[in-house]
């Protein structure tokens, strides 16, 4: 086996997870508080377009980075007022978020750029080339970006925080249990916010890293991308350590899907790759994924 | 009775307004004037017959769909695949016209209808199934099946069923094809509503008929509201699962019906611009009741072909913009309506 | 106005709690009305009255889950606004609920510190010090506790635990007590009646709300007696009896016994042997059950909840698989069949859970009455559903049953806890069935509809039917049954005639002893 290719083949599976696993594990956030969160898909959109607005204007990508993640929690803010203070369902306020999402950017993107299609060229964040970790062919992707660095990052210390820290063992109550949560004194619709926008924070973060790796933004170009996020949210079982290895599974099927294109194969096939691989995972996890408790249910707290 | 239909009107009335508002405010965000534009949308869709032709145009197949969705919503399961389910049905449709274009009309009219029926309902019992057998959500597959259903079209008239230089596919036999109203009522003359608007009225019709006058029906809504209780009542929740998404995919895929029979005459890529997904907002907007869905149904028509009468002015993607507010609005006005409504009537009656 | 309530109780010394002019209404329901409460410091007080007499919501009003409409508290004859749980807390007031308020699948310890956490730096748990200080409550009060499992892996009595410790942990100088012995068997109430005199010992206050006069006689200082809503009495316990309190709490004589005649039986209807089946959580929950039902005679499963009986029930009635033993119905196997198949066959069921299984909410009353008969005649043919038979039958049930409001168009879902319990057993009754399955027939409902079932059950019995009747409260099992089974731990521990039955012979057999 050429070692090359399978190495090059990693990095471009390890640079590809990283939307996904960002909003993975800002869906775990959300869920673990027990709000389903579809709209992982819109905040990508929504946090890719508001970076690509920021840095276009300001010319400094970091700006635009702040920017997608203030994005992503304004989203995910409407989500939240609407699911936990308005307690509506979740999964279709998470699909109408989504589909905001899309007739926002496309009528911001004809009424700025003037294009149905992509907005104009931006520039992306800095590549780093550190002395000694360059020539170590995967570690080198890992901190090439400050994104996938910072990826990384996140995944260490969500794991930490959701299990070690008190804003965890709360937000996980709040999830699993929100009345004894509650008769404690734990703030069962604070908690909920938090989730909620955390996952916001995050998944805007993912929707940076589009924008940047592809220097602009197009119209929908999150593709599914928030929807496979939660597919691999559901087989880690809903931890961020989980999600973060079910996301470098399907990064390796996006990986696969572009090392076929252009071969003999047609492209609508290796298209499909993705999401039929999507399916084919979740059936193949036959009742051992349980979500928390409460998740997706609104917490109707008792008349005081 | 009255009560409750008061009940059924306000959060839709409220929601609408409210997208009206928000509209408002993108159309004054760009500097045009949110009256000037509403007034040019008005006339141009229910202001003259051309208009209102294209108005029911653009609502037959969001009556498919609406229904479709309202369905699943009252089996208590989330259909988001209607999308794939009525590119499949679609493409069905035009499969069987042109393939068994030697059939007289009696027999292919009704055929190509049942090919669209079957082809959607077979984008509907994947999920349908797998989530009887494994227990896997129908949000995730369904949205899934979305993109793969278009892919897989897309591939179809993309290298097998293709007519060279178009992206779509030869043309229906002419005994298949659908006549537009215009040659019954010369006023909506040059609009492209067909008959296959009274297919979805009866459709919805039939759609009510069977929810609240059979067993089946009863079963399906037992299960919607309490499956413990369905099942404690006798009734198959795993089989009410499958036939449920089965009959709302079917419902989707009539979407072919009107698109291929009674308009284009052929299948094209990319023919749907989120009919299915307008379907979710149809539904809610009619909470899931047949009537409702056709109402819902106009509005959204006339939202749809107005976003394009006004599109020089305003970018049309604002409609999708106002179906997801009036989307959020209804779901949010439910519960708290709902509340309200429940606390009134204790009132009362104590 | 309402005469003062009887007051024989000797002069207070230091009142931990006071409580002066609670009322609280819930949109029709005054459920506590004008309450006036004193408990003493170091006192172990007993808050008795029936189902709806207004005592957990008063206790919920003391701990801040509710806010009274109006009236004032004092803690330590200081005024106290206690507007949550929070402020409960704070005051050193500490509630173990019915229904155990524990997270499952989080461990002791973190159900123990969550909301008051011990912090490391960074925001981290101080896992450690939580757990040192977990294990000193423990041996201070004798609460047995392993702060490392996980609380879905403990049994009802080691739940409870915790939850003493939880709010001993919070240092709660007050403990409040919500029908804690519901759920345990008498040797465990036994024990918790040692660890309450060691809290008090101890200098804690207890409060505790409970139904069951002879535990108030056997651990309690005083007591206060509430009835709908109200304070009828206030009483010394050594001063008084259990008619006394009887009385006082429901206002009349009361009829421990129900009137029925002798059992008439005839044949096997039901034949349960050796069945074996697994519950949540691929855990195995029947262990090999066998006993039978004769017609013209009702059989209690008397036991604690959680020794099976749900599963039992819902083997029989079809909504759970067995893995291994025969069910059978008047000679035909029917193990394994389905809901519907043995609806056909004759079989009712009254669930345990009338909102989860019995009832569809947002249905009208007169569709609820024909679930289960909907899918043939004459409520159906092979498609359509027959509005007038199912409206007919509505009215004619409403009428005969008394559930009120009589409107068959109406949403089940908003007739009263009594009313709904009573369409579901009117439901099954009107089956005439060969086999009714009773579970937990009279939860929630309030005296006058209990009677009504009661007697509906006997009435049916007489009419030949087979009645399986599972209950938690042993008193009911004892009063209705000709015969008794006692399930422990997934087996029938042992069957005996009702006039026979001994309280404590079947307490033991309930925990294992025997």
């Amino acid at each position: 086996m050429d070692w090359m290719i399978a190495l090059t083949f990693i990095s471009q599976t390890i640079r590809i997870s990283v939307p996904y696993t960002l909003a993975a594990i800002g869906g775990t956030f959300s869920e673990r508080g027990g709000v389903v969160n579809i709209a992982l898909e819109g905040i990508l959109l929504n946090g890719a377009f508001t970076c690509v607005l920021a840095t276009y204007y300001t010319g400094n990508p970091w700006v635009g980075v702040l920017a997608a993640v203030l994005g992503g929690v304004a989203t995910a803010l409407i989500h939240a007022i609407v699911s936990v203070t308005f307690k509506a369902e979740q999964i279709v306020s998470g699909l109408a978020i989504n589909i905001l999402a899309m007739g926002v950017t496309r009528f911001l993107l004809k009424v700025i750029f003037g294009s149905s299609s992509n907005s104009d060229r931006i520039v992306g964040l800095p590549e780093w080339k550190i002395p000694l970790l360059k020539d170590i062919p995967v570690l080198e992707t890992i901190v090439s970006s400050p994104l996938i660095l910072g990826t990384v990052v996140i995944i260490v210390a969500s794991q930490f925080l959701l299990f070690k820290s008190v804003f965890g063992l709360r937000l996980r109550s709040v999830g699993e249990h929100p009345e004894a949560a509650e008769s404690l004194g734990v703030s069962v619709t604070g908690m909920r916010y938090a989730g909620v926008l955390l996952s916001g924070a995050l998944a805007g973060l993912g929707g940076a890293w589009l924008a940047m790796d592809q220097h602009s933004f197009t119209d929908g170009m999150s593709s599914g991308r928030g929807y496979i996020a939660l597919a691999a949210m559901i087989v880690g079982k809903w931890n961020p350590l989980g999600a973060a290895g079910a996301c470098l599974m399907f990064g390796a099927a996006e990986s696969l899907q572009m090392q076929l294109q252009g071969r003999n194969v047609p492209t609508q096939f290796i298209q499909m790759i993705p999401y039929l691989a999507t399916i084919i995972v979740l059936a193949g996890l036959i009742g051992r994924s349980v979500p928390p408790a409460a998740d997706g249910v609104p917490y109707e707290k008792e008349k005081a | 009775m009255l009560q409750k239909l008061g009940g059924a009107i306000v959060v839709p009335l409220i929601a609408i307004a409210t997208a009206l508002l928000a509209g408002a405010v993108f159309i004054a965000a760009i500097g045009q004037s949110p009256v000037v534009v509403y007034g040019i949308l008005l006339r141009g869709t229910f202001g003259n017959f051309y208009g209102l032709g294209q108005v029911l145009f653009k609502a037959t197949p969001l009556i498919f769909t609406g229904l479709s969705v309202a369905l699943a919503f009252k089996a208590g399961l989330f259909n988001i695949g209607a999308e794939g389910q009525l590119y499949i049905g679609t493409f069905a449709v035009a499969w069987v016209g042109f393939t068994l274009s030697g059939l007289p009309g009696f027999i292919l009219v009704p055929l190509c209808i049942l090919a669209g029926a079957l082809g959607g309902a077979l984008w509907g019992i994947i999920p349908g199934y797998l989530k009887a057998r494994f227990g896997t959500h129908e949000v995730i597959n369904t949205i899934m099946l979305n993109f793969i259903a278009i892919a897989l079209t897309g591939y179809l008239v993309t290298y097998v069923y293709f007519v060279p230089e178009t992206v779509h596919t030869q043309r229906i036999a002419t005994q298949a094809q659908i006549p537009r109203l215009e040659e019954f009522w010369p006023v909506f003359r040059g609009s492209p509503v067909n008959l296959s608007l009274f297919l979805a009225l009866g459709v919805a019709v039939a759609v009510y008929l069977f929810l609240w006058k059979t067993k089946f029906g009863f079963e399906l809504r037992a299960m919607g509201l309490n499956p413990w209780a369905a099942e404690y009542g006798g009734i198959g929740v795993s089989s009410g699962v499958i036939t449920a998404m089965t009959l709302s995919g079917a419902l989707a895929g009539l979407v072919g019906v009107d698109f291929v029979m009674g308009y284009k005459h052929y299948y094209e890529g990319g023919f749907s611009s989120g009919l299915g997904f307008m379907g979710i907002a149809v539904a809610l907007l009619g909470r899931n009741h047949p009537l409702g869905v056709v109402l819902a149904a106009l509005l959204f028509g006339a939202l749809s072909y107005g976003g394009l009468v006004i599109n020089s002015i305003v970018p049309k993607e604002l409609v999708d913009i106002l179906q997801a507010i009036v989307i959020l609005v209804v779901i949010a006005g439910t519960n708290v309506f709902g509340k309200l409504a429940l606390s009134l009537k204790k009132r009362s009656l104590g | 106005m309402f005469p003062p309530p009887e007051t024989r109780s000797t002069p207070p010394s230091i009142l931990f709690v006071r409580i002066e002019g609670i009322s609280k209404r819930f949109a029709l329901v005054k459920a506590n009305d004008c309450v006036n409460l004193g408990v003493r410091e170091g006192e172990i007080h007993a808050l008795v009255g029936e189902n709806g007499a207004g005592k957990s919501t008063l206790m919920r009003i003391l701990y801040g889950l509710y806010r009274a409409d109006s009236g004032k508290v004092f803690i330590r004859e200081k005024p106290a606004e206690i507007k949550s749980p929070a402020d409960a807390i704070s005051l050193g007031i500490g509630m173990v609920h019915q229904h155990f308020m524990l997270i499952p699948p989080l461990s002791v310890t973190e159900n123990v510190i969550l909301g008051s956490e011990p912090l490391r730096a960074g925001g981290l748990l101080d896992t450690k010090s939580a757990k040192e200080k977990i294990m000193e409550l423990s041996h201070k009060f004798g609460l047995a506790v392993e702060p490392d499992t996980l609380v879905e892996k403990l049994s009802v009595g080691a739940q409870q635990r915790v939850e003493i410790v939880k709010i001993l942990f919070r240092g709660a100088e007050l403990l409040i007590l919500d029908e804690p012995t519901a759920v345990l068997t008498p040797q465990e109430t036994e024990a918790l009646f040692s660890v309450l005199r060691r809290l008090k010992e101890q200098g804690k206050t207890i409060i505790f709300i409970t139904h069951k006069l002879n535990e108030v006689m056997e651990v309690s200082d005083r007591v206060t007696v509430m009835r709908h809503g109200k304070v009828v009495g206030v009483v010394n316990t050594r001063d008084t009896s259990t008619e006394e309190l009887a009385t006082l709490m429901v206002g009349r004589k009361v009829l421990l016994e129900v009137e029925k005649g002798p059992a008439v039986r005839k044949n096997a209807v039901l034949e349960v042997r050796d069945v074996h089946a697994l519950g949540a959580s691929k855990v195995p929950k029947l262990k090999g059950v066998s006993l039978s039902v004769f017609s013209g005679e009702i059989l209690g499963v008397a036991g604690v909840e959680g020794n099976g009986q749900t599963e039992l029930v819902e083997v029989i009635t079809g909504l759970r698989r067995s893995t291994s033993g025969v069910v059978k119905l008047l000679e035909s196997d029917i193990t394994n069949l389905s809901p519907r198949e043995i609806l056909k066959l004759g079989v009712a069921h009254i669930p345990e859970d009338r909102l989860k299984r019995g009832l569809i909410s947002g249905f009208t009353v007169g569709e609820n009455l024909i679930l289960g008969s909907h899918f043939s005649s004459p409520y159906a043919g092979r498609l359509w559903l027959e509005g007038d038979s199912i409206l007919k039958n509505a009215r004619n049930v409403l009428r005969s049953f008394d559930i009120r409001p009589q409107a068959p168009e109406l949403p089940a879902g908003s007739l009263s806890g009594g009313n709904q319990q009573k369409l579901i057993v009117a439901r099954e009754l009107s089956r005439n069935p060969v086999l009714l399955v009773a579970a937990q027939p009279t939860r929630g409902v309030d005296i006058g509809a209990i009677e009504f079932i009661h007697r509906s059950l006997i009435a049916q019995r007489d009419r030949g039917c087979a009645i399986l009747l599972v209950s938690a409260d042993l008193s009911e099992i004892m009063s209705l049954s000709d015969r008794i089974a006692v399930i422990y731990d997934g087996r029938i521990a042992g069957t005996v005639e009702a006039g026979e039955a001994d309280e404590k012979e079947l307490g033991m057999m309930m925990t294992g002893v025997l």
